[in-house]
């Protein structure tokens, strides 16, 4: 090697790595001017909250419809009776909406696959992804549960469903995207269809699957959510809780078990994004 | 050894090996299925020791031409014979794995070409020092220069000991002077590694600069319109781009560009 070469090496290499300080900075400090809005925008709600809650009580006379916030904190720590319940369907729904989750991966994943082999598999198989798409799945559930009963089948099966779509066209649209010079790179090199599958077209697809595997793991918890509202029996989940609050005048543990199913949601849509980041964010950048 | 897949219609013809052809195309024709004539009646041949550039306006069917040298597309007339089996293709762009490092990405055909682990280090890590990209090893593509991504391609396909090199235009998105610069590299690595050399450029004066011979197509169907031999000697001094007998060669290649283009 020249020596002549070297200064041009290293000195793109360091405008490269102050490039990239100057953008770290750059997005610390917008993070730190991004924290205090929101919570500014939750003390107002709360405010709102208590207004509100204070109307229900005063003028309304029924407190259990609107409950004080306190309440319904309260419910999280202090009510001998509601608490354990509470964790104890966040558990079941949880266990629930990640099996369907899983099954969701498995098959959207291996079907999706599937088709991105050949061009016939791809239009033989997509129109059904579309129509499992298409279908209301309210409309569903109540044949779901007389074929394969009211219990933690059903209730995987309806959130299967709710979340396999995002999974089969991420995935599809990831293995597809493949730039054509790198897959002629491959061709040339006599590389066989299961060999670009490993060493490329999955890889590449990477930033595509988790985009996918986010959206299908906040579909598996309303899915969740959705079966156990419709199959009452089997191991309860926050589906039910909700329902029977309502019914029994608990506002504050309606109230709470809506915000635990919601931080549910919240919680799985964050840990999968994180998770793609520490897979894929060393060389692909998420925005 | 490492292999490539030996296309079809490009079964090595062992007689042209003892006259030193690597490639040999006699009235190359290519229609595509839609109809566009890409190329036709295309004679070139690309002997050992020898580097040919092909100039041409954009669309003239120049990349078609590598396209058929490589294997990648096949001719609808003549024959297109290339004499070897161990063949570099540098892309328009460095077409490097974002997932992988500089080493991975190195290591990348030789590991397609089922070599094994320690001897595809040892091929990549002498390629890298080759092309001066040593130190870089662990560094991912998005962490480089455009020059440094070229140069990693480079590198890439070093491993493979072409015995005939084609480049499709591999400079073409760079900036003059990390232009010029990999020109030289790439004379260099043509004296030290003696392949011989197919490169696609629109440039005329890299032409001229890199090649023992400038072929000139123009478009629509691509024709090959003139052919130059150039005289300057290898090892090339980078100041023979200042010369007059450089810049007379430049024009006349222009020239040449120029009438077939009308």
């Amino acid at each position: 090697m020249s020596v002549s070469t070297r200064p041009e090496v290293t000195s793109s290499a360091t405008a490269d790595s102050q490039r990239q300080s100057a953008r770290v900075t750059r997005l610390y400090s917008r993070r730190s001017t991004l924290w205090w809005p929101p919570l500014v925008v939750f003390v107002i709600l709360l405010g709102v909250a208590y207004l509100v809650a204070l109307y229900y009580d005063k003028v309304v006379q029924l407190p259990y419809l609107i409950p004080y916030p306190h309440l319904v904190l309260k419910e999280f720590y202090g009510d001998p009776f509601f608490t354990p319940l509470l964790y104890a369907d966040l558990l079941n729904t949880t266990q629930v909406a990640l099996t369907g989750l899983a099954c969701a991966i498995v098959i959207g994943v291996g079907w999706a696959t599937l088709m991105s082999l050949a061009k016939w598999i791809e239009r033989s198989l997509y129109p059904y992804a579309v129509i499992l798409q298409c279908i209301p799945i309210l409309a569903l559930v109540p044949l779901i549960g007389s074929l394969f009963g009211y219990e933690f089948l059903s209730r995987v099966i309806v959130a299967t469903i709710i979340a396999i779509f995002p999974m089969v066209s991420n995935t599809l649209f990831g293995l597809q995207s493949v730039d054509q010079s790198q897959r002629e790179l491959f061709e040339l090199q006599g590389a066989g269809k299961i060999t670009t599958l490993t060493k490329l077209r999955f890889p590449a697809a990477m930033p595509s699957i988790f985009l996918g595997l986010r959206n299908a793991a906040g579909l598996s918890v309303i899915g969740a959510i959705v079966g156990d509202l419709f199959f009452q029996r089997g191991t309860p989940g926050l589906g039910v809780l909700i329902q029977v609050s309502t019914a029994r005048l608990n506002g504050p543990g309606t109230f709470a078990a809506i915000i635990v199913a919601s931080l549910l949601g919240i919680a799985v849509f964050l840990f999968f994004g994180w998770l793609a980041r520490v897979v894929v964010g060393k060389w692909y950048d998420f925005g | 050894m490492l292999s490539m897949s030996t296309p079809a219609l490009m079964k090595p013809s062992r007689s042209a090996a003892s006259s030193g052809t690597l490639l040999d195309f006699r009235k190359v024709a290519m229609q595509f299925p839609n109809g566009t004539v890409a190329l036709s009646g295309i004679d070139l041949t690309v002997n050992r020791g020898e580097f040919v550039t092909v100039v041409g306006p954009s669309g003239c069917g120049k990349s078609t031409l590598l396209r058929i040298a490589s294997g990648l597309e096949t001719a609808s007339e003549g024959t297109a014979e290339v004499d070897t089996k161990r063949i570099g293709y540098v892309f328009q762009d460095a077409t490097l794995l974002p997932w992988r490092t500089v080493q991975d990405n190195v290591e990348l055909l030789a590991e397609l070409g089922g070599v094994k682990p320690k001897e595809r280090q040892a091929k990549a890590k002498e390629a890298i020092d080759l092309v001066g990209l040593g130190g870089f090893e662990k560094n991912l593509p998005r962490q480089l220069s455009g020059g440094m991504k070229m140069r990693t391609s480079l590198a890439r396909s070093l491993t493979l000991e072409p015995e005939l090199f084609l480049f499709d235009e591999p400079f073409g998105a760079l900036d003059e002077i990390t232009r010029e610069r990999l020109n030289d590299e790439l004379l260099r690595l043509f004296v030290e590694k003696q392949f011989a050399g197919l490169f696609i450029t629109h440039s005329v004066s890299e032409a001229v600069y890199l090649s023992t011979k400038v072929v000139v197509m123009s478009g629509r169907p691509g024709s090959i319109v003139g052919t130059f031999d150039v005289p300057f000697p290898m090892p090339r001094d980078p100041d023979i781009r200042f010369t007059a007998e450089f810049a007379e060669l430049v024009g006349e290649v222009s020239h040449a560009l120029r009438e077939g283009h009308s």
